[in-house]
């Protein structure tokens, strides 16, 4: 196992955001995790990046072993492309930071725009260069949190054809979260559903789907009916 | 840590509004402070009104002749004077506010000196401004108390030479012409003469001898009578001594103010706002999960904000020395006390923007704080009750301002208490402060 959540509970006050929540991704495992609004998703994740700290329970990796993008981007508007991509590359320490920028701004399309502040980009490219944080340092495990909202569907193919390939090729296990239900039916190898912080599903989304075939609905229409059925 | 300072830089290259204003504005109001202080109030406006006739403006005191214009010129020096030519217009002037008060010299004041005819008067007009109208009283008092030292300073140095002539003999003045008097000492020996030529029974001898002792009495007591005058003729002399701490002109001291009230806004609100900026990008988490301690990301803030609130407080230091003439041997004494206010005052700002944790909110509280420190440690001792005064000495004593002021009046003026005492103050509040935003980071 590449990480491991063990019985984690995180609490915000008197509100529970998750509730003993235990899983864990192997190695070049893409693991999706889905849930409503408020699940608890963010949490989740924040907790296996070390942002967060557990009430109770356990993560099994160090947060310097762990890729992490954030929801909402984490980069400095008034630095350019370059710049960001640059000062991380050089946080984490890589070999040859120059290298690692080159082929980041290669992968994200966005060389054009290198030398651009930050904050003049659209959302979507701002969005693109947060994620090539993220994967600067080749982690072992990777996390993203909602990475594809604000991609347009050529991006959204790009970046998930990426992942896929580091999860292939280089064994990298991958934790992600998505409202998109038939993204996560499409990348991911098994699915993770949360609901108001409780784990009510982990296992490949043929098994969510194996009603839904039957009855001839999509993936995301059973997926309604699972937490319907489920009380959410 | 370098590659952080380095991005800050970055971003604070291309904030140029916002680094504009954080220069831009402490050295206004360093300068508002500065003006303020080193120029007392303008010249009181004062009507003035000379009856005296031209051409007899002089006195002659025992002979010798005072121009009665030598202090009216004194006099303007002190006022700004409004020429008038009638009393009706003095009064005007003075009930319209075109001057603050009124001075009138009647005609005969020149005679009174001149024949004994009692006091010379002088009539001042004031008008009611209570809070101008001290200020005017006080410089009317001193020109005419000085006007009026100088006169008898005149009389009694002519009273001592006639006594001197009294007793030595010699010519003297008097409104019928000169004279030449005899004097004590001469009367004495032609007394002692005329004795010793005298049979011992000579009925005259008895009265004689009576006029002799008087004029050995009279002797002594002049004796006597020249340091008495002399010392009335300048009853006091002040002799000023600075019990504690070493005075420092007002306007060196403004210096001092100036650069310490920059030093605190700039070091403040930059180290406030590059943490709380951090949070506000999203980036804090990114950089504290394993990438930079909370530690070393406080002192990157500190190191910076200190830098820069000390380069420009320097390059203050510098402006106003190149035109204020400053002791440019005390540069390195400049230095140490330019680096302890920049840390101290940096570690409050990381503390600001620790417990702020939004940029917006960072300004506000660091303006909050800031101000009120610059005006506190003004207060003079004296100026408040004690009670209040403790206090103020004990908020002035945790927060950097006062220290980094005296710091840099020691090093620029060479104030007491020296630059090392409040240097080492500034490091203790330093990492106490640091501190205090290690713990606010909790929550950030
Ligand atoms: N810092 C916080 N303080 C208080 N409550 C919080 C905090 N962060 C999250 N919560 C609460 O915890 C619960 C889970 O939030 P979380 O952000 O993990 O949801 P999510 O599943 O990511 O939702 P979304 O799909 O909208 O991103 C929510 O009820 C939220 O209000
Ligand atoms: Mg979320």
């Amino acid at each position: 196992m590449t990480t491991e959540a063990r019985g984690v509970t995180k609490r915000f006050g008197d509100r529970v955001a998750l509730r003993d929540v235990s899983f864990s991704v192997g190695e070049g495992e893409l693991l999706a995790v889905i849930g409503p609004n408020g699940a608890g998703k963010t949490t989740l994740l924040s907790i296996l990046a070390g942002i967060l700290r557990p009430d109770e329970g356990e993560v099994s990796r160090p947060p310097e072993e762990i890729g992490w993008v954030p929801q909402q981007p984490a980069v400095y508007s008034k630095l350019t492309v370059r710049e960001n991509l640059r000062l991380f590359a050089r946080l984490e320490k890589v070999a040859d930071p120059d290298a690692v920028v080159a082929r980041m701004l290669e992968q994200t399309g966005l060389a054009d725009r290198a030398d651009d502040e930050l904050g003049t980009l659209s959302g979507g490219n701002r969005q693109r260069v947060n994620i090539a944080v993220g994967l600067l340092a080749d982690p072992p495990v990777l996390l993203l949190d909602e990475p594809s909202s604000s991609l347009d569907p050529r991006q959204r193919e790009r970046l998930w054809e990426f992942v896929d390939g580091l999860a292939r090729e280089h064994g990298t296990s991958v934790v992600f979260t998505t409202h998109n239900v038939a993204e996560a039916e499409r990348w991911a190898d098994r699915v993770l559903v949360l609901a108001d912080g409780e784990v009510l599903f982990t296992g490949a989304p043929q098994a969510l789907h194996r009603d839904a075939k039957r009855t001839g609905v999509d993936f995301e229409t059973a997926f309604v009916r699972f937490l319907r059925a489920q009380g959410h | 840590m370098r590659w952080l300072l380095v991005k800050d830089l970055q971003i604070l290259r291309r904030s140029k509004l916002l680094v504009g204003l954080l220069v831009v504005y402490p050295i206004a109001i360093a300068l508002l402070i500065g003006i303020a202080l080193s120029r007392g109030p303008d010249k009181p406006r004062v009507a003035f009104l000379n009856q005296v006739p031209i051409g007899q403006t002089t006195t002659n005191v025992g002979g010798r002749d005072v121009d009665f214009t030598d202090y009216a010129d004194q006099f303007f020096d002190a006022i700004d004077p409004l020429r008038v030519r009638t009393r009706e217009e003095a009064v005007d002037a003075v009930e319209s506010g075109d001057a603050l008060a009124a001075l009138i010299i009647p005609p005969d004041t020149v005679e009174r000196l001149n024949g004994g005819l009692g006091q010379a008067e002088v009539e001042v007009l004031y008008n009611g401004d209570a809070l101008k109208q001290s200020f005017v009283e006080a410089t009317i008092d001193a020109e005419l108390a000085r006007a009026n030292a100088a006169l008898s300073r005149t009389i009694g140095e002519v009273a001592i030479e006639d006594l001197r002539i009294l007793a030595e003999g010699g010519e003297i003045a008097t409104p019928l012409g000169r004279q030449t008097l005899l004097g004590l000492k001469r009367a004495r020996d032609v007394l002692e003469r005329s004795l010793a030529r005298l049979p011992a029974d000579a009925p005259e001898r008895d009265g004689l001898e009576q006029v002799l002792r008087f004029a050995e009495q009279a002797l002594i007591g002049l004796d006597f009578a020249t340091p008495a005058l002399r010392a009335v003729s300048e009853p006091i002399r002040v002799r000023a001594t600075v019990l504690s701490g070493s005075r420092t002109p007002l306007d060196a001291f403004a210096v001092a103010l100036a650069v310490a009230v920059s030093l605190l806004f700039i070091a403040v609100l930059l180290a406030s706002g590059v943490l709380a900026l951090e949070r506000e990008e999203q980036a804090y988490g990114r950089l504290v999960r394993g990438l930079v301690s909370r530690a070393a990301l406080l002192a990157e803030k500190v190191v910076l904000a200190a830098a820069c609130s000390g380069l420009a407080a320097l390059a203050m230091l510098c402006g106003i020395g190149a035109f204020t003439g400053v002791d440019w041997g005390r540069l390195p004494l400049w230095l140490v006390a330019l680096a302890a206010g920049a840390l101290g005052c940096s570690a409050l700002g990381v503390a600001i923007g620790a417990l702020a944790r939004e940029v917006r909110a960072a300004s506000l509280l660091g303006l909050l704080v800031a101000l009120p420190l610059a005006f506190l440690a003004l207060v003079p001792s004296g100026a408040v009750a004690g009670g209040v005064h403790d206090a103020i000495t004990v908020v002035n004593a945790l927060f950097p301002f006062k220290p980094a002021l005296q710091a840099l009046d020691a090093a620029v003026n060479g104030a007491d208490p020296g630059v090392w005492g409040p240097a080492a103050h500034l490091l203790a509040l330093a990492a106490g402060y640091g501190i205090l935003a290690r713990v606010a980071l909790r929550r950030f």
